[in-house]
């Protein structure tokens, strides 16, 4: 991803992505806050895999994908491809997407510098102005109630802070330490560097009114506007979509406690993210099935990807050494994953970041062939559940299995009603012995006087199918939770698969009556009785 | 019966008015004279005979049933619809069918169901009865040693639990118990003992779940720290059980860092892995433990007496089987404020010195056993009675050094000595003449006291009239003329050996008949007993349930028959080498409760009187036999008796003459016998 640190100065990010109702709302919207971009086919079919629109994955964040059909995304792919369009145009474009900016990796250019110090200085001015205003109003209305005059002071307060904040970060791009500081993935007290039309870092994720807001009042900024500086404020708002998103993420893996800014964070986009690709050009983002082939693609690059070395396997020594360390951020907005989270956990290599989005945000199209009921979004997840399919023999009566015994009784100690459910054809075997002469039997003990004992079984052989039978058509229900498990327990085959369905409480009494059916013909030739049913 | 007696008499006034005078009786009289009958159960048969109205009084008035056969359960819950108790430990057999019975007819009323004793039941009847019985508050299934999880899973069913034993299923595994401790939210008491399926994740469920338990027994559990933490945080838990936990060891108790307030008593007996470390870090804890167990665990010496320091509540402690020290018994002794109840059974290492200096200190004991302590001596018993004058228990068989004067300090200073227990010492005449004085003494055991003499036992029989059981098993010094008394002056007599005392005739057993409340009367051995000694105390000990007499040769046919048609209570009996035959044994047939037979080495018993015999006993479920009856008779007669609920025993000992003749009449020599073995 080192693209970030290539040449490219203005990075428009324009992602305002108001829910996508229709395309044509969505592209009348775009139009009006974004003028600058009507020049551009929005409907210009391009492949997101082009060059140019590789080079801002790291820093643009993906709607949610979920909700979008497939329209809104071709719009978006065009849409990536104009803003990439215009970030090649040379020339400061002074943006008026006024958004959070993180001082990204970036070299220093001192045409940006001159233009954040022209702001400044214009800020300066303008405060001047508000100040002798004030001054002036002072001395004519000496009845003036203290409210407005905390009031006045408050605003000149905070422009000062905005002032302050932006010649340091300004001085700080020019420093890395600093500039890593703020970089982290929730960098208030910058968010109006925007307006400087230095790098653009927007994150003003799928927030329609913070952007349009943003977008509105970014050019002009008017002295007495309420409140001008409250970055903070300002990002709260942005951030709808933060609030309700309270869920932790299962894959929150080890806590690995990187100060913010230690690292740099890498965003891939959707597409990328779900293409079949694990290796990338850093230059221009080609990606690769393997290593080796990537390598023999760099050579492309210029001469110094020639060299035996970097054909060689990299080492890794050197490449931490002299490369920053990478994190990667989920493009799926809301995300804990997501940099813009408040609880931002990185994700740390691409690898993570695949299966991070195809698990958490994807349709889980593989089912495993064995059970046909578990799903699974990544295929190596499918391969190993299948090879332990149908050996979690530890079932819970929500009908999750479990592959150890401890994990099932920390799942049920955790739920509230969740039980164990115990395999049918363990009741089967319990119902054996314990039933050694049953009533049949019973009743030709009052006969036995004469001490003649022939057990026949012939009738109750025939009993136990009409018992079976009548189970069958009884437990016949729509919600089908039981009839596959019949089957399991009924047929004796030797697949010793446990059954997946609940063990509800309150058919208790139904689901055991079945072995007792079972018993039956368990004992009197099982096996004429089970073909039969087969 | 004297109720039957009225009752005639008043069905007689009906009569003659053409009006039933007890139909004047309201309801609630009649309940209250039923609730004062007695323990016979044929007492409110005979109450219910007397008149339709007796009959359906007494139909709803019953609430416990403890019936003999499962087959006649669909009549008997039809005839008492009120049935909240029903104990099914005389049914060895039941079955899914007679369950559903229960379920169906009993349905909410149902409390309490016990079917400890009762094998070839399923889950599918479990989950009947909980489906239907609902309100079930107490399930009694130990020993369904077939039970698997799905009969543990039915159990869950019922919400409204609060007592549940599954002592020795050894197929319920943590799934089964999960199911409960899910199920099952207001247990209060839960028995797991010898589960061996179950380990920690099932006591574990169980803690997290059932928050109400105040009892647990997990015995023999293959527990170890893991489930201990949670046990401990049980906010009830008044009894915990930890016998023979293995896994327990000190670094578990050292875990429990949250300590059960609520905890009263605490069995960690045989758990060899807890030494004086783990104690202290439990005492600190559970500071109000009462009654601390640690029967057969790790040697008592003074550290360990040390560490349980902090139980200042401590009232009863069992060191039953373990290793003593001087000074661990005399650090017991200083520890604790008031201990109420001491056992240092078979305890090596008492001495005199320790002993006596812990008794001088808790002199608020009220039971004590020290039985098999056989290093004291008179000094030790001297200290006891002088500073436990309030002692209630007594426990002293085998103290061999203590000489026959000790026993005359036990009768003349306490007083208040309810239980004693003098087996196998040298306690005489004077010694009982003293121990006369102690006028409550309900339980007195005399077995192989041979100094004692008819004389002794007469002045028991004068003073000691709450006398419950007497046990004078081989004390061969006495005879009818001892007995007489004793049946005369202890009316509430119960219990009585007199196994191998040979002099014990006829007029014993006659004057015996008179103790009306006799369920248990054991004289094996005594040559001299005839059928007609039996059948006087056949007649007058209605409530016999219990009889030995093995070795009484004159005993014939002649004794059974008065048996067979009186003793309507007996469960047990002994028949070994008497000369009852194929008819006598028969007969046995009518009683209905009989249970348990031994028969070995019967001389007129054929293979087919026995095959009627035993086919004819419906409820029997335990037979010992002897060998030389397998062959002769069908194995399907044997398979047929297994399936209605009946165990048999094969024993293939040989015919015992000699021996009888030689040793077993004269006890000093078979003591002198018993001394070489046991050196």
């Amino acid at each position: 991803m080192e693209d970030l640190k290539m040449d490219i100065e203005e990075r428009i990010c324009t992602e305002i992505w108001p829910k996508p109702s229709s395309q044509n709302n969505l592209a009348k919207q775009v139009n009006q806050t974004q003028p600058s971009f009507s020049n551009f086919g929005l409907q210009k079919d391009q492949s997101p895999w082009e060059d140019s629109s590789l080079r801002d994955h790291g820093v643009r964040i993906g709607p949610p994908f979920s909700e979008y059909n497939q329209a809104s995304d071709q719009i978006r792919s065009s849409l990536q491809s104009n803003n990439s369009k215009n970030s090649n145009q040379d020339g400061g474009v002074q943006q008026t997407n006024e958004s959070l900016q993180i001082g990204k990796a970036q070299d220093w250019d001192p045409r940006a510098m001159l233009n954040n110090l022209s702001f400044l200085e214009q800020k300066i001015h303008q405060l001047q102005d508000l100040v002798h205003l004030i001054v002036g109003r002072r001395g004519q209305v000496l009845g003036q109630s203290d409210d407005v005059v905390v009031q006045q002071q408050q605003l000149i307060t905070a422009d000062l802070t905005s002032i302050i904040v932006q010649l340091i970060s300004t001085a700080g791009s020019l420093l890395p330490s600093v500039k890593h500081k703020i970089a982290g993935p929730n960098p208030p007290p910058i968010g109006h560097l925007g307006q400087l039309g230095g790098i653009l870092y927007n994150s003003g994720v799928g927030s329609n009114a913070a952007n349009a807001k943003q977008s509105s009042g970014g050019s002009q900024k008017v002295p007495d506007q309420p409140n001008p500086v409250d970055p903070a404020g300002d990002t709260d708002r942005s951030y709808p979509i933060e609030e309700h998103d309270l869920k932790e993420e299962d894959d929150a893996d080890e806590g690995e406690n990187l100060p913010p800014g230690s690292y740099e964070i890498l965003q891939l986009e959707k597409e990328e993210i779900l293409a079949p690709h694990t290796h990338f050009c850093t230059i221009c983002g080609k990606g690769f099935k393997r290593d080796a082939n990537l390598r023999m693609h760099m050579r492309g690059h210029g001469d110094e990807y020639k060299t035996p070395e970097a054909l060689a396997k990299p080492n890794k020594g050197n490449n931490s050494e002299t490369m920053l360390l990478k994190r990667y951020s989920c493009p799926f907005a809301g995300c804990k994953r997501n940099k813009d989270h408040k609880k931002f956990q990185p994700l740390k290599t691409i690898l993570c970041v695949k299966n991070h989005y195809k698990r958490t945000h994807c349709d889980k199209s593989y089912t495993c062939s064995r059970c046909n009921t578990k799903k699974f979004s990544v295929i190596a997840d499918l391969k190993t559940h299948e090879k332990h399919c149908g050996k979690d023999k530890w079932l819970c009566s929500c009908g999750t299995t479990f592959s150890r015994k401890d994990k099932l009784f920390g799942h049920i100690t955790l739920f509230q009603g969740h039980t164990p459910a115990i395999p049918l054809d363990e009741n089967k075997g319990a119902a054996g012995p314990s039933e050694q002469g049953e009533t049949a039997h019973g009743e030709k003990s009052k006969v036995a006087q004469n001490i003649s004992f022939s057990f026949d079984s012939g009738s109750n052989n025939g009993g136990g199918i009409q018992d079976m039978i009548d189970m069958k058509s009884t437990i016949d229900d729509p919600s089908g939770c039981f009839s596959p498990l019949n089957f399991d327990s009924f047929s004796f085959s030797g697949f010793n698969d446990f059954t997946r369905a609940a063990f509800d409480d309150s058919d208790g009494g139904l689901s055991f009556y079945i072995p007792g059916s079972c018993n039956y013909d368990q004992k009197n030739g099982g096996q004429s009785s089970c073909s039969n049913l087969e | 019966m004297k109720k039957q007696k009225t009752a005639h008499r008043g069905q007689e006034l009906g009569q003659e008015l053409k009006l039933n005078p007890f139909d004047f009786l309201s309801e609630e009289i009649v309940f209250t004279i039923l609730d004062l009958l007695g323990d016979n159960p044929l007492d409110k048969k005979s109450f219910s005979l007397v008149c339709k109205s007796f009959y359906s009084i007494e139909s709803s008035h019953r609430r416990a049933l403890r019936p003999l056969r499962p087959d006649h359960l669909p009549k008997i819950l039809a005839r008492y619809p009120n049935t909240a108790r029903l104990d099914l430990t005389l049914c060895p057999r039941v079955t899914d069918a007679s369950l559903a019975v229960v379920s169906s007819s009993c349905g909410p009323c149902l409390r309490s169901i016990d079917l400890s004793r009762s094998r070839f039941f399923s889950a599918t009847g479990l989950s009947q009865l909980a489906a239907r019985c609902g309100n079930l508050v107490e399930v009694d299934l130990s020993n369904a040693r077939e039970l698997r999880d799905p009969g543990a899973a039915a159990l869950s069913g019922l919400r409204n639990l609060e007592r549940l034993w599954l002592g020795r299923c050894k197929l319920i595994t943590d799934m089964g118990v999960g199911c409960i401790a899910v199920g099952c939210r207001k247990l209060k008491l839960l028995s797991l003992k010898w589960c061996l399926g179950v380990g920690d994740l099932g006591v574990g469920l169980v803690a997290v779940k059932c928050r109400e338990i105040r009892n647990l027994d997990l015995s023999y559990l293959p527990i170890s720290n893991k489930c201990l933490p949670s046990i401990m945080k049980l906010p009830y838990l008044e009894d915990l059980i930890l016998e023979g936990c293995f896994g327990i060891d000190d670094n578990s108790l050292a875990a429990v860092k949250q300590g059960c307030k609520s905890l009263k008593a605490l069995d960690i007996s045989s758990c060899q892995n807890i030494s004086h470390v783990g104690l202290s870090s439990i005492a600190s804890s559970t500071e109000g433990l009462q009654q601390l167990t640690l029967a057969y665990g790790s040697p008592v010496t003074a550290p360990l007496a040390a560490s349980l320091k902090k139980l200042i509540m401590l009232q009863s402690i069992k060191l039953d089987g373990c290793s003593v020290t001087c000074s661990g018994l005399k650090a017991i002794g200083s520890c604790f404020v008031s201990l109420r109840e001491l056992s240092l059974s078979k305890c090596s290492g008492v001495t005199d010195e320790g002993f006596s200096f812990l008794v001088t200190r808790q002199k608020q004991l009220k039971k004590l056993d020290i039985t098999c302590c056989r290093q004291i001596t008179d000094v030790s018993i001297a200290h006891v009675t002088s500073s436990c004058t309030g002692l209630t228990s007594l426990r002293m068989e085998s103290c061999c050094l203590v000489s026959k004067e000790a026993f005359v300090l036990i009768g003349q200073r306490c007083h208040s000595l309810e239980e004693l227990d003098l087996t196998d010492n040298e306690v005489d005449d004077e010694g009982l003449k003293s121990i006369g004085r102690c006028s409550r003494l309900t339980v007195l055991k005399l077995g192989i006291c041979l100094n004692i003499t008819d004389e002794g036992l007469t002045h028991i029989g004068r003073s000691c009239s709450k006398l419950v059981e007497l046990d004078l098993y081989r004390s061969a010094g006495i005879s009818g003329s001892g007995i007489q008394p004793i049946a005369c002056g202890c009316p509430n007599l119960e219990l009585i050996n007199t196994s191998y005392c040979y002099a014990i005739n006829d007029a014993a057993l006659r004057s015996l008949s008179k103790c009306m409340r006799l369920n248990t009367l054991e004289c094996r051995g005594c040559p001299l007993i005839t059928s007609l000694g039996l059948a006087a105390i056949a007649i007058g000990c209605k409530q016999l349930a219990k009889l030995d007499i093995k070795k009484c040769h004159l005993i014939d046919d002649a004794g059974m028959i008065p048996l067979a048609h009186f003793s309507q209570n007996l469960r047990q009996i002994n028949l070994s080498y008497t000369s009852v035959t194929d008819l006598g044994l028969s007969s046995l047939a009518s009683i209905s409760c009989l249970q348990s037979m031994t028969i070995l080495h019967l001389k007129g018993l054929t293979p087919w009187g026995l095959a009627a015999a035993l086919l004819a006993c419906g409820g029997l479920t335990k037979v010992k036999l002897h060998a030389t009856f397998k062959m002769p008779l069908p194995q399907s007669l044997f398979e047929h008796l297994e399936t209605r609920g009946c165990v048999f025993h094969w024993r293939d000992k040989a015919f015992q003459v000699q021996i009888l003749k030689e040793a077993e009449l004269d006890p000093k020599s078979w003591r002198l016998k018993l001394e070489d073995i046991v050196p």
